[in-house]
């Protein structure tokens, strides 16, 4: 397969998209980094200077930098564990026979497929408003005080909403991956005697940790990216309560015009996705040599 | 293997996995609802769910005040133009990558893939401000530019796995048959690949239609797509329930249907072929 | 025309030799087979000839013209691969078109060559088909098919019929000879199965380990093969190799004998086994005689029916002219 032609042509025809990405990755990371060290703030243009790692040191001894942190961990840790347990237990339900199979794996991706913004406005209005949401009907019904969701719990409530949106991302994995499980294997089992429990964690459970890890690390990936569904319910507040990495830095740059501390943020972030990506790239690494 | 089950485990299964189904699938079901109640009727406790006046109005109200259309013609160029552009730049490499493997493809491959890992966050700052400086900001061709390479990564790790599943041996039988490279790829790769590209395509729009960082930061009114004609109905006055409802329905519609066409396609190139 | 020469062509993958440096010359019109164990390198030879690898080094010229760096399309050569790779989105005429659209041959020569082709591999009623509609037999027709209207200066046939069940095997044996005398274009022809070499070859090149171990025409290999290897190789059932006194009372390293030449005896002769298992196959049987203090086992062939049962005694003795010798090298004497 490979001749000196081909391989010239190969050269040729990838070096578009090499090219573009590496553009894409390198100019703007340059920049950022740059800008951290500057005091650059866009309502004063023209007084840009060096200032050395005096923005590293505001942005990370900011007590809402922890605030920050401490949220970016809850919500990423937090939505996992929805998702992939719930995700799990879907997929073995899914993978039961049942009838209607095909109706219900639609209603249960179709979340996925719902644009953060969507989602986001309506949890906040229509089920999570403490006047006139369903939750609070439901709770006036059963004789007890509403509650305010976003006002109250905002980082769960965001929780809550986002688990939504993924859900089904982990149950449609998992439930793939459970389909390419070789049912000779478990009927070797259910032969030897084992019961459903033993054959799920000795056959199921080891066939999917490789998909389970799969998901946990892009749902990492894209967790810690979350944006939109925090500037449309809570903006972040109250306070910092429901204020993430990405939100902060946002905050910074765009709302607060100060280009110096929030790209000094972004470089945080950056090494923060890498320590996670740096896993995801093994795993897949891997599964490319298979 | 097909096996006996049960009817009653069947019955059973059946039952819970509805409920869990339904459960899930609620919300939607409640915008869509809510979006033909008038106004008071989307509040009403306790809800209603059929006894109310079935009406359009919502939308028609949505339309006129938020100019739905404009909006939605935004996030069609920006979703297939995006994708468009994606795949002209993929397939030459993805084919590269599949047929004519070196030493350091895998590398490559792995690096592309890194890129995607890149918060966003991390490069808002110099993005907004090349955006800014190059006239940019709130046009479409932007927005096209940032989401082809947001998902350039994707559109060719999916092509990738998608032309390693086509048998080398019907390109080099081309080759012998008197194809050059162009030919090749025209008249024997990409007819074979057309199911590989068409799911690539279909995700790809679903993932660029959605995309909520990019396209809320670098538009504000002239350039901005459904996500952000969304987000315009955070802080509004008075009741509008039923109109969010309605601007909803409208925005996720297209793209629910198009992503249940997809299903399959969505888990391999969301894993990046992990889990196929 | 279609003489292709090799010239000291080597091929390494890496550090790793699969074919050290080798001269052949194909005769034009000569249909050639390359037959060995999987693995000896002779579907790569195939693809060197055929400009889908780079050679490491050496030469190979196709009609006097270096052809050494050209790209397969520019070397005028037809392949039919073992897994037929016809194009599954076209139809059978479009595969059949697909070489002549890409050398511009103008529209009604392309349907008159088509036509012809059909006719010739019975395919007239297929044309409008795609691949995936037709049997496996149907499929290697339309990919020889492909090869013959390119007008090609010689055909490259790699494992053909590997992938065909064994009736079907024979009639397309039969079939491929047969185009062969009608075109009389020089043909090179890639198989394992040395049946295969041995009918339908005029000169047979016996691989091993990228190296050629003998250069012949059928019987030239059949009756003298140059060493134990060719001889193992060639013939079938298996030659029977013997080493050890026996060898040596023939001054010999290593002595061979062709199950058909040996004659066997259930009142006595040269050798005395038991017999074990046989192979009834009607027109012979093949007996293993075991216990001959030889070999592991001996076979033999045995015309038609033979009313020997497991664990009878019989003799048996080896057509004296016959007997192949080889030395220590494993190289023929004499």
């Amino acid at each position: 397969m490979a001749t000196k032609h081909s391989r010239a042509a190969a050269r040729l025809m990838i070096s578009p998209a090499v090219l573009l990405l590496l553009a894409w990755m390198i100019i703007p990371l340059a920049m950022t980094l740059y800008f951290s060290f500057l005091s650059y703030n866009l309502m004063s243009p023209g007084m840009e200077r060096w200032i050395g790692f005096t923005n590293y040191q505001y942005f990370l001894t900011d007590p809402a930098f922890f605030a920050a942190l401490t949220n970016t961990i809850l919500l990423v840790v937090g939505v996992l564990i929805v998702t992939v347990i719930g995700g799990t237990l879907f997929a073995l339900l899914l993978d039961q026979p049942f009838f209607g199979q095909g109706i219900v794996r639609i209603m249960v991706i179709a979340p996925f497929f719902v644009m953060p913004t969507v989602s986001a406005l309506v949890w906040k209005n229509m089920f999570m408003n403490p006047v006139n949401g369903l939750f609070a009907h439901l709770f006036k019904a059963l004789g007890l005080q509403p509650f305010d969701f976003l006002a109250q719990a905002p980082l769960a409530s965001i929780i809550g909403i986002v688990s939504w949106q993924w859900l089904p991302f982990a149950t449609l994995i998992l439930l793939t991956a459970l389909q390419s499980l070789d049912q000779e294997q478990l009927e070797a089992a259910e032969m030897d005697g084992a019961p459903w429990l033993s054959r799920f964690i000795h056959i199921m459970l080891p066939h999917l940790a490789r998909a389970i890890t799969v998901v946990i690390l892009i749902q990492t990936i894209f967790l810690l990216s979350i944006f939109a569904e925090i500037l449309v319910t809570t903006n972040g507040g109250p306070g910092t309560a429901s204020t993430n990495l990405t939100y902060l830095i946002y905050m910074q740059s765009l709302l607060q015009f100060d280009v110096g501390g929030g790209s000094a943020g972004g470089v945080v972030a950056i090494i923060l996705a890498n320590i996670v990506a740096i896993f995801l790239m093994r795993m897949i690494g891997k599964n490319l040599e298979a | 293997m097909a096996r006996a089950v049960s009817t009653r485990r069947k019955v059973f299964t059946t039952a819970l996995a509805w409920g869990l189904g339904l459960a899930i699938f609620f919300p939607i079901f409640w915008t869509v609802l809510t979006s033909f109640k008038t106004e008071a009727e989307a509040i009403a406790d306790p809800p209603l769910w059929v006894n109310f006046h079935w009406t359009l109005e919502n939308y028609v109200t949505v339309q006129e005040r938020s100019d739905y259309f404009r909006h939605f013609w935004n996030s069609v160029v920006i979703s297939v133009g995006s994708t468009l552009v994606g795949l002209i730049i993929a397939v030459p490499a993805a084919w590269a990558m599949a047929f004519v493997p070196g030493k350091r493809t895998k590398d490559v491959l792995m690096w592309m893939l890194s890129t995607k890992m890149l918060p966003p966050v991390g490069v808002l700052v110099p993005l907004y401000l090349i955006f800014r400086n190059l006239g940019l900001l709130d046009t479409r061709t932007g927005l096209v530019i940032v989401l082809t390479l947001i998902n350039l990564p994707i559109i060719i790790w999916m092509l990738y796995t998608y032309f390693k599943e086509i048998p080398v041996d019907i390109l080099e039988a081309a080759r012998m048959d008197g194809a050059g490279l162009r030919n090749e790829i025209l008249y024997v790769l990409t007819p074979m690949a057309v199911p590989g590209i068409a799911s690539t395509l279909l995700l790809n729009i679903i993932l660029a239609w959605n995309e909520a960082f990019w396209t809320l930061n670098l538009t504000a009114a002239k350039a901005a797509p459904l996500t952000a004609f969304i987000a315009s109905y955070s802080s509004p006055e008075g009741l509008f329930y039923a109109k969010l409802s309605a601007a909803s329905t409208m925005a996720i519609a297209p793209i629910l249907i198009m992503g249940w066409f997809s299903q399959k396609q969505l888990v391999r190139g969301l894993t990046f072929g992990a889990v196929k | 025309m279609g003489r292709i020469t090799l010239d000291k062509v080597r091929k390494a993958f890496g550090p790793v030799e699969v074919i050290p440096p080798l001269d052949l010359t194909i005769e034009d019109g000569e249909f050639v087979v390359f037959v060995g164990p999987s693995g000896c390198g002779k579907s790569t030879l195939l693809r060197l000839i055929a400009g889908l690898e780079d050679v490491s080094g050496g030469e190979i010229r196709i009609d006097r013209v270096d052809a050494t760096t050209l790209p397969p399309a520019k070397r005028g050569l037809a392949m039919v691969f073992q897994s037929y790779a016809l194009y599954p989105h076209m139809s059978v005429r479009k595969n059949i078109a697909f070489p002549m659209k890409m050398a511009g041959v103008p529209k009604d020569e392309q349907d008159r060559r088509i036509e012809a082709a059909a006719k010739a591999l019975n395919l007239t009623d297929y044309l409008d088909r795609r691949p995936g509609q037709l049997s496996g037999g149907q499929r290697q027709r339309v990919a020889i098919g492909r090869a013959i209207v390119r007008e090609p200066s010689a055909f490259l046939f790699d494992e053909p019929l590997s992938n065909l069940d064994a009736a079907l095997r024979v009639g397309m044996r039969l079939e491929i000879s047969e185009l062969h005398a009608r075109l009389k274009t020089t043909m090179v022809y890639v198989t394992h199965d040395q049946v295969e070499a041995m009918t339908m070859a005029d000169k047979i090149v016996v691989l091993r380990a990228g190296r050629i171990e003998q250069v012949g025409a059928p019987l030239e290999l059949y009756q003298s093969p140059r060493n134990t290897f060719v001889a193992g190789f060639i013939g079938s059932p298996k030659m029977n190799l013997i080493e050890g006194p026996e060898a040596a009372r023939h001054d010999a390293h290593t002595i061979g004998v062709r199950p058909e030449h040996i004659a066997v005896s259930t009142e006595g002769g040269q050798w005395q086994g038991r017999v074990g298992v046989s192979e009834h196959l009607g027109s012979d049987t093949f007996l293993h005689v075991h216990d001959t203090g030889l070999a592991e086992a001996l076979t033999v062939r045995v015309g038609g029916e033979v009313a020997l049962h497991q664990g009878d005694t019989v003799w048996l003795s080896p057509e004296a002219d016959k007997i192949h010798r080889f030395d220590a090298d494993g190289l023929r004497i004499g």
